[in-house]
């Protein structure tokens, strides 16, 4: 499956990437398992995307919770809780 | 309901103006203004910048204003959020809504706001004489926007 992956703010800045094209396997099936599967990455991405921390994630743009499956050629983003307004 | 992500500043009272030109059935407006305060979480702010995830923010703001109105009866809608370099005492965003009456319109604007606060990718960091810092969430804010469900 080929998706679009998309950091913003502290995430961007730490893992030193704004936007990706990134092809992962089959068993990686929803936005929680991309997470651990990022994190299979090691340094910067195991500490950045560790699971104690606490993150937001968007698939298509649209806020999403991590359960949630994707689909081939989705834009998946995640971010920092928000701090607009 | 107009949506507008700008580096620009605005003109509250055009904007306004604008918002309630030729609709006579407006009776109330009310506005939200947030300005860059000077102090945040014990630090002096010399300034920040605002990121934001375009496509996503607009998306975001557009079901957050489509809520409202399906949540209260009211006319129009306006939000402006300012992205980029801003300084203490700029305004940051602007959230008008137009109803017949002042009770919808009151009541709707803080839910804008507090929809935003929580829902729209929006990000600051601030220049402190510590150096710059990433803007924690507040558990207020989600607080703030539970109460509405």
């Amino acid at each position: 499956m080929k998706l679009e992956l998309r950091f913003f703010a502290s995430l961007r800045e730490a893992l030193g990437v704004s936007q990706e094209s990134a092809t992962i396997p089959a068993t990686v099936k929803t936005i929680a398992d991309l997470r651990a599967h990022l994190i299979e990455r090691g340094n910067p991405w195991s500490e950045v995307l560790a699971n104690g921390k606490v993150l937001r994630c968007a698939l298509n743009q649209h806020m999403v919770d991590a359960s949630t499956a994707l689909q081939d050629g989705a834009e998946v983003a995640f971010f920092p809780p928000v701090t607009g307004g | 309901m107009p949506i507008k992500i700008q580096e620009n500043d605005f003109d509250l009272s055009a904007e306004i103006a604008a918002l309630r030109k030729g609709e006579p059935r407006v009776g109330a407006v009310v506005s939200f203004l947030g300005t860059v305060r000077d102090m945040n979480d014990g630090s002096q702010v010399k300034g920040m910048t605002l990121e934001h995830y375009p496509g996503m923010t607009e998306k975001a703001l557009e079901e957050i204003l489509d809520q409202a109105k399906s949540r209260w009866d009211i006319h129009n809608t306006l939000v402006i959020h300012r992205v980029g370099s801003l300084m203490p005492e700029d305004q940051i965003v602007l959230v008008a809504v137009t109803s017949a009456h002042r009770g919808e319109a009151f009541a709707a604007c803080e839910f804008i706001m507090d929809y935003l606060k929580t829902a729209a990718p929006f990000w600051k960091k601030e220049d402190t004489p510590e150096g710059a810092r990433w803007v924690d969430a507040r558990v207020t804010d989600e607080a703030a926007m539970a109460r509405w469900k």
